[in-house]
């Protein structure tokens, strides 16, 4: 109890003489706000990314593409494929019995990119008619769905703050052919990306007879081993099948580790930097201080508390940096959209994701910064000979 | 020069913290050295050949293939010298992760690419051997190839007709690039297009894409629009773009690696700024009597500030020279850990580093120079 009081009282003590020594307190305060605010930042990238394409995902959807396609774009398969796929067992069926499946086409159209004016490979899928059902999370936030046989698209949300000239009503052309736009959908995940549109239409304007992908929804999550096993023992087909959130998944896997990455070596340079200069500040209190230190450890404060004390002090100003650092991060970067070229070859729309769990995350970093930055210059402190400091000019 | 071993005693007169300084400032430049080196290895180069080649895709998009047929017309364009054509493969070797580039392709299209390195007997084998591939340098590395194995390559596009999934190759060749720096495109493997033609199961009779070569870079623009022109209104509409901004379009499309390079980079050093400036400002202060006495003996002003100056520029040089020494190391690392990377701290980015240097040493030495020029003998003798 006495050492709190003792901790409590010298802590307070050399945080009033801060303001005396602004500068030197600020070093450490802007040094770990740069540390955390590039890291988060980097951090709410990769997480962005996986997040965009981990909410297409969900267990009780499977996909199926030919045996071997790392993904949708790779993919191929027939009409007859389609029929057989779509009434495997274990997939769910309406009312009317029929399966409650897409079979999708995916293809890539060169558009302009808003920011930049040069073309960008942008996702065309031709999406089954059962598609609203299947992906119950997208719906039409502006105009109309398209029509069965009618050269119309609708435009994921994120497809038209990136990508020029997709508003609705406004035509779109492809190879010799226009395409009206008549919709806009969101559904809070990749496909926001895409421009949706009738399949056969769709495999007209590409000259394509066939399909990409199946996507079904399941019975209920179990029922996936049954439809697996039904579909690679059929000797009539070369499939692989997934749940739709393994698939997904594994697309944003390795550039979101690639980006956690690049932000966590990034982040510790930087860290090592910014525990010199704590290092540095924390040396300049101490020995500015060490009169006053010597003074208490002769009225007979012991070293532990003056060793708290000082780390104390480098923790509170290394959290305060962190906290600046994580705002900014957050201020700047939260929601801020971006694309990159994702699996199929074509433009992913993605959000940065400022969490909590990640500011949390900078927050460590910053009081981890700040106790190392800390440490040495608080023994040193604690060590001087109580006579010597006194004495000193 | 002669005040050298005077700013060298001054900027050591504190150890620790000179030390403490300089090892931020060498942290800083380490990054910076690192990711100017990503930075460059994501710019698009101009090289002599590049400005002579062109690339015909189809308009469409470029997964979309285009017919074999338009070979001939686009030969008779004027002021094309020669023309060859590819297709994606994008096999697997082994396990997905094992990425490289794959692709089938005309046997003139190694004569278009004179900075691939190809010894002449290779070459002949190559065009002789059915079944034949080259690699790049830097992949056969990576897997240990020798010419003469076998590589087998999963199929993720085209199955084989006869009911594989797996397309074997027989490696006769092996390239280098001419320059270092292109070490990168050492990363791919090339094979025929006849042999791919055969044994896929759809799309015969197309191709990807075509490189042209022109007779004249100054004419590039002019043949790219002819060839352009010839199929317009046609089913498969092309797109012709000259290599280098076929390539910019590429990198475009990754992300804008500039702009999160350079905010990064802004953050770090205003970080430094900040501190070092800090640091110098605290070293001149408790240094005030020690240059008043040097007025004193008859320093001049101009001498003062060039002292001070001389001490932060003396700080921000043999960090940064030290820090990009040490981010030379980090990209071989680098490069060593994206295989196939070709990551490397260039004389342009020395120079950029220098100038950094430079105006980090003003920013920093600048404000408390000028207040040790400015100095009274008088009241700093006071002071204390």
């Amino acid at each position: 109890m006495r050492w709190f009081a003792q901790i409590i009282e010298i802590t307070w003590m050399s945080l009033a003489t801060i303001p005396e020594r602004l500068g030197s307190a600020l070093v450490i305060v802007a040094g770990i706000a740069g540390v955390v605010s590039v890291l988060v930042a980097l951090l709410a990238m990769g997480e962005g990314f996986q997040a965009v394409l981990a909410q297409a995902g969900r267990l009780d959807d499977a996909i199926v593409l030919r045996k071997g396609a790392s993904a949708e774009l790779n993919s191929g398969l027939s009409r007859e494929d389609v029929v057989l796929i779509a009434q495997a067992p274990g997939v769910l069926k309406d009312s009317a019995g029929n399966p409650i499946a897409s079979a999708e086409v995916v293809v890539v159209a060169n558009l302009p990119k808003r920011s930049s004016g040069s073309d960008t490979n942008v996702e065309i899928r031709g999406v089954g008619q059962r598609v609203w059902e299947l992906r119950s999370d997208a719906h039409i936030i502006a105009g109309r769905r398209f029509e069965t046989g009618k050269r119309e698209l609708v435009i994921g949300k994120g497809a038209q703050t990136e990508f020029a000239g997709l508003e609705v009503g406004k035509t779109v052309r492809l190879g010799l052919q226009d395409w009206t736009v008549v919709g806009v959908f969101a559904s809070g995940d990749a496909h926001e990306s895409e421009l949706w549109a009738d399949p056969e239409v769709l495999q007209g304007a590409y000259n394509r007879t066939g399909y990409q992908s199946v996507t079904l929804k399941l019975t209920d999550a179990d029922a996936f081993d049954a439809l697996k096993a039904a579909l690679s023992s059929d000797p009539r087909l070369t499939v692989d099948v997934q749940r739709t959130r393994d698939y997904y998944a594994t697309q944003s896997e390795r550039l979101s580790r690639l980006i956690r990455i690049l932000g966590v070596a990034i982040a510790s340079i930087m860290g090592v930097g910014a525990v010199f200069g704590a290092l540095n500040t924390m040396y300049a209190a101490v020995s500015t201080r060490s009169r006053e230190i010597a003074t208490l450890r002769a009225l007979g404060f012991s070293a532990t508390p003056v060793v708290i004390s000082v780390m104390l002090e480098a923790a509170l100003l290394a959290l305060l940096g962190g906290l600046i650092g994580a705002g900014i991060a957050w201020y700047v970067f939260d929601k801020y959209t971006v694309s990159t070229l994702g699996a199929n070859f074509s433009q992913v729309v993605f959000a940065f994701q400022v969490s909590p769990r990640l500011i949390l995350n900078g927050l460590l970093w910053a009081l981890g910064i700040g106790l190392l930055g800390g440490l040495l210059p608080a023994v040193h402190a604690a060590r001087q000979p109580v006579t010597s400091a006194l004495r000193a000019p | 020069m002669k005040f050298l071993h005077l700013v060298w005693a001054s900027l050591f007169r504190k150890k620790a913290r000179t030390i403490l300084t300089l090892l931020s400032i060498t942290v800083a430049f380490l990054l910076f050295g690192m990711l100017d080196a990503v930075r460059v290895a994501f710019t698009v180069r101009d090289s002599l050949e590049g400005a002579s080649r062109l690339v015909v895709s189809s308009k469409l998009s470029i997964i979309q293939p285009l017919p074999y047929s338009d070979l001939a017309q686009i030969q008779r364009v004027p002021g094309v010298e020669q023309v060859a054509f590819a297709n994606w493969f994008g096999g697997i070797y082994q396990d997905r992760k094992n990425f490289f580039a794959n692709f089938a392709v005309s046997p003139n299209y190694l004569d278009m690419y004179p900075e691939f390195l190809l010894p002449e007997e290779q070459k002949q084998a190559f065009l002789t051997t059915r079944t034949g591939a080259v690699v790049g340098a830097n992949l056969a590395r990576r897997y240990d190839f020798k010419i003469g194995d076998k590589i087998p390559l999963q199929a993720t596009i085209f199955p084989h007709k006869n009911g594989s999934n797996t397309w074997t190759f027989d490696l006769v060749g092996i390239f280098h690039t001419r320059e270092a720096r292109d070490r990168n495109q050492e990363d791919q493997l090339m094979f025929h297009y006849d042999y791919f033609d055969e044994g896929r199961t759809f799309g015969h009779g197309t191709v990807g894409w075509y490189t042209v070569k022109v007779s004249d870079p100054e004419h590039a623009q002019q043949a790219a629009q002819d060839i352009d022109r010839l199929f317009a209104n046609s089913d498969a509409e092309t797109k012709t773009q000259t290599e280098k901004q076929f390539n910019l379009d590429f990198v475009k499309q990754i992300g804008d690696i500039g702009l999160i390079v350079s905010s990064i980079m802004g953050a770090v050093f205003f970080t430094i700024l900040l501190l070092t400036g800090n640091t110098m400002s605290q070293a001149v202060r408790e240094r005030i009597p020690e240059l008043a006495v040097l007025k004193t003996i008859g320093f001049s002003n101009q001498n003062v500030l060039w002292l001070v100056l001389g001490e932060s520029l003396l700080l921000a040089a043999i960090g940064g020279s030290l820090g990009l020494l040490l981010a030379m190391g980090g990209a071989g690392a680098l490069s060593a850990a994206f295989r196939g990377g070709a990551f490397a701290v260039g004389a342009q980015s020395w120079l950029t580093g220098i100038v950094i240097m430079l105006l980090l040493g003003l920013a920093v030495g600048l404000p408390p120079a000028w207040r040790a020029m400015r100095l009274r003998i008088v009241d700093a003798l006071n002071e204390h």
